[in-house]
C-alpha cells in the first residue's frame, strides 16, 4: 500500500490564529496546549502536529466535532489558508514555496473543490457555473461546453444548463457544484462538508452518486465531514481530529475494531456495526477443511448474519474474486459486534 | 471698561496688553452706545452677565488678543493663497466636466422634441421592460411640454444624467478601493459623512472662488461633490456583503484579483451599487435647484425666479415639475434595479 507516493502529504503542520502567529509557535512548540495559548497569551491554536498521507485514487475523510479544526485543514491543501509551520506537499512538491502564479496555476489544474453551501455564482447560468474552471482558465467556449454538459449530465442535471442556481433546489445545487469540480479534471477533488447542507435522503442519494462517480473516476477525494455514518461509508483513509490533533487515522474498520481512545470509543459508539464492519476485517486464515457455506469477503456482517438466517454457528469460506481467502467463524463475527474498548495502554483514566 | 480688565491686571499684564494699542476703528457697539449717550468705561454688567471669556471680549480688555474676525480672515487668506495653484490643477483636470455639461445640453436642446421624446421612451422601455412606466414616462413629458416647461425640464435631466454618470465613473472605484483597504475605509468615512452634510450653500462659496461663475463645471462640481457619496458607500457595502463562500470558490477555481473583481465582486455587488445610483440620482436632483444660484440652467431657475420675484405661480409650477422628474427618475432606476436583482436572488 505504501509503495507509491501520496498525493498528498502534510507533514508537522501547524496553525495559530492571532496577532502574532509566528511568535507563538515557541510556545506550542515548547508543549503549551490550546486551552493555556488561549488563557496566557490570547491566540487559538487551530491545528496542531498534523501528519497525513492522502494516498492517490483514494477517499481521506477528515472527520471531527464542530472546532475540531477539520475546515481550516482543508483549506491549507489549496492554500485558501497559510499554515504557521509545516509542509503541504502535492505530488513531492511543497505548495508552501509556490509563488503567487504558480499558486494560480496548482489551483486552476491540480485541485478543485466542492463548498458546503454551494458557492455557486448567482448571475451565471447552471452551464457557466459549471464550466468555471475553463473559464478562469480562459479557454473558448466551444473547447469545453461539451465537457460541461458532458458532466452536467452525469450528475443528472442534464436539460437545466439554462437555468439559473436559484431556480434548482439544494440537492440540486449540490449536484452543480460537484460538476463543477469535475468539468476541471484536476485529479484533487476538495470537499468541504460538501453534503452537510442537504436533508438526509437528498445526502445519501450524493455519497452514492459520490461513489459511483469515484469507482470510474479515481480522483484523490479529501472530503470534510462531522458525521461519522458518512464517513465511515466514504473513507478509504479516516483521519479523525480533535481540538486540532489528529486522534487516530486508519483504513474505517480497522478504527472500528481497533479504537485507540476513549474519544474514538465514544464517536464509534452509537454506530451501527453490523452494517459497518465488513468480512474482510474480521476473517482469519483458512485452517478448515469444510465449511457450512461461503460469503465474499467485502459483505457486511449484516450480509452475513442475514444469510444465516439467525444461526450463529458454523464456519464460512471467505471468496474475493471467487478465490478463497479465509475463513469466518460465527463467533468471532458476533463478538465483532459487541462495542469494543480502546485498547489498555491508551485509555484515559 | 471691559469685563476681563481686572483679570489682566491681576496678572499683571497690562503692559504687554497695551503695547499695540492703536485707535483702530470703533465697533457697532461702541458707536451705538456712544449714540445712546452711555459712557462706554463703564462697566455695568453684574456677576450673573458675565460674558463668556471669547476671543472678542477679551479683546476689548486687552487689545493684544486678536479678535474673533482675525480666525475667519486667516481661513479666508490662506484659501486665497493656496487659490491659485490649486485653481491650476483643478481647471484642467476638471475641464472635461464642462465639456460634457455644455456638449449634453446642447445635443439635448439641439434634438428635437419629436425625436427626443421617444428615444426616452424607448431607453425608458430597455432599462425596465414595463409598459407602465414607459405610459408614465410619456405623460409626465407631456404635461411638461404642453405648460412650456419642456426645455427647462430637459435642462435639468440633461445635467443630472452627466453629473450621475461622473459620479458612478468616480464612485465605484472609490467604493472598490475603500472595500479593499480597512484603512482606506477609516479615511474616506469621516470625508463622505462630510460632504454629506455640508450645507449644500456652503459647496458652493469656495467654488466661485475658483472658477468663473459663467462656467458649467462650478456647479458640476458642487453636484458631483453632493451626490457622490451614496455610489462610493453602497459600492464598498456591496463589495464587502459579497458571499464569502462564493469568494473563496473564485480563490480555490485559481481566480486572479481581476477576475475575482468583474466575474464575483462587482456582479454580486451590482444591486448595492444601483441603489447607490438610484439615491445619486435623488441627490443631484436635489442639489441641481440650489446649482440654479450659480448658473446652472433647468428647472431650478424658474424656482429661483419664484422666491426672487415673489412669483408665486411659476415657483410652484416648477417645484412640482421637479417632484414629477425626481418620482420618474426614482421609478425607472427603482424598476431597473428590480431586474437586476430578480436576476440574481439567491
Amino acid at each position: 500500500m505504501m509503495t507509491k507516493d501520496p498525493m498528498i502529504s502534510i507533514r508537522k503542520l501547524y496553525k495559530v490564529f492571532g496577532p502574532t502567529p509566528s511568535e507563538m509557535m515557541q510556545h506550542v512548540l515548547h508543549g503549551l496546549g490550546k486551552e493555556e495559548l488561549l488563557d496566557q497569551h490570547g491566540h487559538v491554536l487551530g491545528l496542531q502536529d498534523i501528519n497525513v498521507d492522502m494516498q492517490e485514487g483514494e477517499t481521506t475523510v477528515v472527520m471531527g466535532l464542530s472546532g475540531s479544526g477539520k475546515s481550516t485543514l482543508i483549506r491549507h491543501v489549496n492554500r485558501l489558508i497559510d499554515p504557521t509551520a509545516g509542509e503541504v506537499l502535492i505530488q513531492g512538491e511543497n505548495i508552501l514555496d509556490a509563488n503567487a502564479d504558480a499558486l494560480r496555476g496548482i489551483r486552476r489544474t491540480q485541485m478543485s473543490m466542492v463548498f458546503q453551501h454551494f458557492a455557486l455564482l448567482p448571475h451565471k447560468t447552471v452551464l457557466d457555473n459549471v464550466a468555471l474552471a475553463p473559464i478562469v482558465r480562459g479557454d473558448a467556449p466551444e473547447t469545453y461546453k461539451k465537457d460541461a454538459l458532458h458532466w452536467l449530465e452525469r450528475v443528472g442535471l442534464s436539460g437545466y444548463e439554462a437555468h439559473y442556481p436559484h431556480q434548482l433546489s439544494g440537492g440540486m445545487q449540490q449536484r452543480v457544484g460537484i460538476a463543477r469540480a469535475l468539468t476541471s479534471n484536476a485529479p484533487i477533488m476538495l470537499m468541504d462538508e460538501a453534503f452537510s447542507a442537504l436533508d438526509p435522503l437528498i445526502r445519501t442519494d450524493m455519497q452514492d452518486l459520490l461513489l459511483e462517480l469515484q469507482k470510474e473516476l479515481h480522483k484523490t477525494i479529501v472530503f470534510i465531514s462531522h458525521d461519522l455514518d458518512e464517513a465511515l461509508k466514504l473513507a478509504d483513509h479516516l483521519v479523525i481530529l480533535k481540538d486540532g490533533k489528529v486522534v487516530q487515522q486508519d483504513e474505517p474498520q480497522r478504527i472500528l475494531l481497533q479504537p485507540e481512545d476513549d474519544y474514538i470509543v465514544d464517536f464509534i459508539a452509537d454506530i451501527n456495526r453490523a452494517r459497518v464492519l465488513k468480512v474482510r476485517s474480521i476473517m482469519e486464515p483458512i485452517k478448515l477443511d469444510s465449511f457450512v457455506g461461503q460469503v465474499d469477503q467485502e459483505d457486511t456482517l449484516e450480509d452475513v448474519i442475514a444469510m444465516t438466517g439467525g444461526d450463529t454457528s458454523g464456519t464460512y469460506q471467505v471468496l474475493s474474486n471467487g478465490q478463497p481467502v479465509g475463513q469466518l467463524d460465527l463467533k468471532t463475527l458476533m463478538r465483532a459486534l459487541v462495542r469494543t474498548q480502546a485498547s489498555a495502554s491508551k485509555r484515559v483514566i | 471698561m471691559a469685563t476681563y480688565d481686572k483679570l489682566f491686571e491681576t496678572l499683571g499684564l497690562t503692559d504687554w496688553c497695551d503695547v499695540n494699542k492703536s485707535g483702530g476703528p470703533m465697533s457697532m457697539a461702541d458707536l451705538l452706545k456712544q449714540a445712546k449717550g452711555e459712557d462706554a468705561s463703564v462697566d455695568d454688567t453684574s456677576f450673573w452677565e458675565t460674558p463668556f471669556p471669547s476671543l472678542d471680549e477679551l479683546n476689548s480688555a486687552c487689545p493684544a488678543i486678536p479678535k474673533s474676525r482675525d480666525f475667519t480672515d486667516i481661513v479666508e487668506n490662506s484659501f486665497l493663497s493656496i487659490k491659485d495653484p490649486l485653481k491650476a490643477v483643478l481647471d484642467p483636470i476638471t475641464q472635461p466636466l464642462s465639456w460634457a455639461l455644455d456638449g449634453s445640453l446642447w445635443l439635448f436642446e439641439a434634438t428635437p422634441w419629436f425625436v427626443l421624446i421617444p428615444l426616452l421612451l424607448l431607453a425608458v422601455f430597455y432599462a425596465t421592460r414595463s409598459f407602465g412606466l414607459v405610459l408614465f414616462v410619456g405623460i409626465t413629458f407631456l404635461i411638461m411640454a404642453v405648460i412650456d416647461h419642456y426645455v427647462p425640464a430637459i435642462q435639468t435631466l440633461s445635467i443630472i444624467f452627466v453629473c450621475t454618470g461622473f459620479s458612478v465613473i468616480l464612485g465605484v472605484p472609490i467604493g472598490i478601493l475603500m472595500s479593499r483597504s480597512n484603512t482606506l475605509q477609516k479615511v474616506m468615512i469621516p470625508i463622505l459623512d462630510m460632504l454629506q452634510t455640508l450645507p449644500t450653500f456652503v459647496y458652493l462659496i469656495p467654488l466661485i472662488f475658483l472658477f468663473s461663475v459663467t462656467e458649467s463645471k462650478l456647479y458640476g462640481i458642487a453636484i458631483i461633490l453632493y451626490a457622490v457619496v451614496p455610489v462610493v458607500r453602497l459600492t464598498d457595502l456591496g463589495i464587502r456583503l459579497v458571499d464569502k463562500e462564493v469568494l473563496e470558490a473564485a480563490h480555490a477555481f485559481g481566480m486572479t484579483d481581476r477576475q475575482k473583481l468583474f466575474k464575483v465582486q462587482i456582479p454580486l455587488a451590482l444591486p448595492n451599487i444601483m441603489a447607490g445610483v438610484n439615491q445619486t440620482i435623488m441627490m443631484s436632483l436635489a442639489m441641481v435647484v440650489i446649482a440654479s444660484l450659480v448658473s446652472a440652467p433647468g428647472l431650478g431657475v424658474l424656482v429661483l425666479r419664484g422666491i426672487r420675484n415673489l412669483e408665486l405661480g411659476v415657483g410652484l409650477v416648477a417645484g412640482f415639475g421637479i417632484v414629477m422628474l425626481a418620482v420618474l427618475l426614482d421609478r425607472v432606476t427603482k424598476k431597473a434595479l428590480a431586474r437586476v436583482n430578480a436576476a440574481q436572488k439567491q
